[in-house]
């Protein structure tokens, strides 16, 4: 019997929530098809993550473990999924969106002549669906190989919750190859804020903040709903805030409960990574900026004047 | 150190698109085109390593007849010479990788350096395609690039902050946004970029076959957001928040 295979994206011994929305388009894809739905964690030591995903009721979870696969490097995970791929006989193997999927899933997909799909965001049945042009096109594509490779958009899909059912769980032996990368180093962005693709709120700042020391208005009115801080390219590409908070079409993309955009004009590489927002707030004093066409609620004014009466507002509110 | 630096025709980003009515693709006929913001960061990183450890940058464009243009901004940039492999109509991240596994092979270079995504189709996917095609490691989503003899250390900007690998020589890498701030060409160098060597293949010379592995079906525009109601100050936005949204 053929396989869905998923990829776990883990950090810090825990898995991704993105991981978890993926996994609920996994589930209707191989129900679609007719195929097992395996998991495959990929790690120095996973077993407590293989654990934690057991109550998801998934056919299988395969485990490789070894000391060389602590970092995600392209070449070594790339290998490692293209073989457990052939071993289950996977059909369609994805993993969530995110800079570690799109690094390696190209690979794996060359490794087994498959089509790769980016960002999926749907399937029709036939074929997948996806977004182009900074997501003002949406595009229909078929798959003309046996396999399909993939990374799945975790914004498009509601996060998977235990079945209660459990599952199976196999250690697989996968010798690792000699690579022509090394990993030398991670420097993490600290921050004791959850991450702006797994926030219910998330607050971002562009060019209208004017500078770094300005961002701590956009902390404060975050730490009131316990949210993320995003931005806009403009602010990073400014330096006043790093790369790692960038929300757009070449930044993260988040589809939090309420994201508030502060001092953002809305340029559609923008508007990209946060038009899937349940709520969208925008604060500008420029009337006419794009953001507000798309925010359901809008308030022209000087962000320096009414963030803070607002956190002074909520701080009573939310009491 | 010889580098290959990609180049592709996009439509200009800052341009709205608009999808044809039967859904065929995107009505090109009043769309200005460009080369994709993040090759042109390739370019320019590639002429930077030029400048500071001497060798040749070799600009390759894969596409139509048109997208000379693209190539010769390339050469205007600084790049000493161009590749276009003249192709006609749809291709997939695939195909280009192959196209491009080719071209590598012809000319062995010691760095590709590609941007990280066209910004047209969004792909983020050929600079991953083509090191596996030749089993060379890769450096996605650069920030910063320093070179040695036979390695390449490499930040890269991902989730959770930048990761910093070493890579041997050659190899692949791809730009992120902040990797450089790329040059505008000089008018005098626009004029020389006319004269510099331009190389032209078809795809059958190169031994590539043009099937692609995804083949897009339909186009569509995507559901709009209705936004558009405006508050006037900060209490008539706290009540909204509370008695429209019901998020606070």
């Amino acid at each position: 019997m053929s396989s869905v295979l998923l990829v776990v994206e883990h950090r810090n011994g825990k898995t991704k929530t993105a991981t978890l929305n993926a996994l609920t388009f996994a589930e209707q894809y191989a129900e679609k098809c007719r195929a097992k739905l395996c998991l495959l964690i990929i790690g120095k030591e996973v077993k407590d993550i293989a654990e934690s995903l057991r109550p998801f009721g998934v056919d299988m979870i395969y485990l490789v473990e070894d000391k060389s696969l602590e970092n995600c490097m392209a070449e070594t995970w790339g290998h490692v999924i293209a073989e457990v791929a052939k071993q289950c006989d996977a059909i369609f193997i994805g993993m969530n969106s995110g800079t570690t999927g799109r690094n390696l899933m190209p690979r794996v997909a060359a490794k087994l002549g498959a089509g790769m799909i980016t960002d999926l965001i749907d399937f029709d049945g036939e074929y997948f669906i996806r977004e182009m042009w900074a997501g003002n096109a949406q595009v229909t594509l078929a798959v003309e190989t046996p396999i399909t490779v993939a990374t799945i958009q975790g914004t498009a899909f509601a996060t998977a919750q235990p079945s209660g059912e459990e599952s199976l769980i196999t250690l697989l032996e996968i010798p690792v190859p000699e690579t022509k990368t090394r990993f030398l180093e991670m420097k993490e962005t600290r921050s004791d804020r959850p991450d702006s693709t797994e926030a219910r709120v998330v607050v971002s700042g562009g060019r209208g903040m004017k500078g770094p020391e300005n961002f701590k208005l956009v902390e404060e009115l975050t730490d009131l709903f316990g949210g993320a801080v995003g931005a806009s390219r403009a602010a990073v590409d400014a330096g006043w805030i790093s790369n790692d908070f960038q929300v757009g079409q070449t930044g993260k993309n988040v589809a939090p409960d309420l994201y508030v955009a502060i001092g953002i004009s809305g340029a559609i590489q923008h508007l990209a990574g946060m038009k899937n927002s349940k709520v969208i707030v925008a604060i500008n004093k420029d009337e006419d900026a794009p953001i507000f066409e798309v925010a359901d609620v809008g308030l022209v004014a000087d962000l320096f004047k009414t963030v803070p009466e607002l956190v002074e507002s909520l701080k009573n509110e939310l009491k | 150190m010889k580098i290959l630096a990609t180049v592709k025709r996009v439509t200009d980003p800052d341009m709205k698109i608009e999808i044809k009515e039967d859904g065929s693709g995107i009505d090109l006929s009043s769309i200005s085109f460009k080369v994709n913001p993040f090759d042109e960061i390739a370019v320019e990183e590639s002429l930077k390593i030029k400048e500071s450890h001497g060798g040749e940058v070799v600009v390759v464009g894969v596409g139509s007849r048109d997208a000379q243009t693209e190539i010769r901004y390339g050469l205007s940039m600084g790049a000493d010479r161009g590749i276009h492999v003249q192709t006609e109509g749809y291709m997939d991240s695939d195909v280009v990788a192959r196209i491009l596994t080719s071209v590598v092979e012809k000319e062995q270079p010691d760095l590709v350096l590609l941007g990280k995504q066209a910004v047209d189709d969004d792909n983020n996917q050929v600079a991953q395609l083509l090191a596996e095609y030749l089993d060379w490691g890769q450096a996605c989503f650069a920030s910063k690039i320093e070179i040695t003899d036979s390695t390449a250390r490499v930040e890269r900007e991902v989730d959770g902050g930048i990761e910093v690998i070493e890579m041997d020589l050659p190899g692949i890498v791809s730009a992120d946004l902040r990797l450089n701030e790329p040059r505008y060409p000089a008018l005098p160098d626009v004029m020389k970029a006319n004269r510099k060597e331009l190389k032209i293949y078809n795809p059958p010379e190169l031994g590539v076959e043009m099937h692609p592995k995804i083949v897009i079906k339909k186009m569509t525009e995507p559901p709009r957001r209705q936004g558009g109601h405006m508050v006037p100050d900060v209490p008539a936005l706290i009540r909204w928040l509370k008695e429209e949204a019901k998020v606070i």
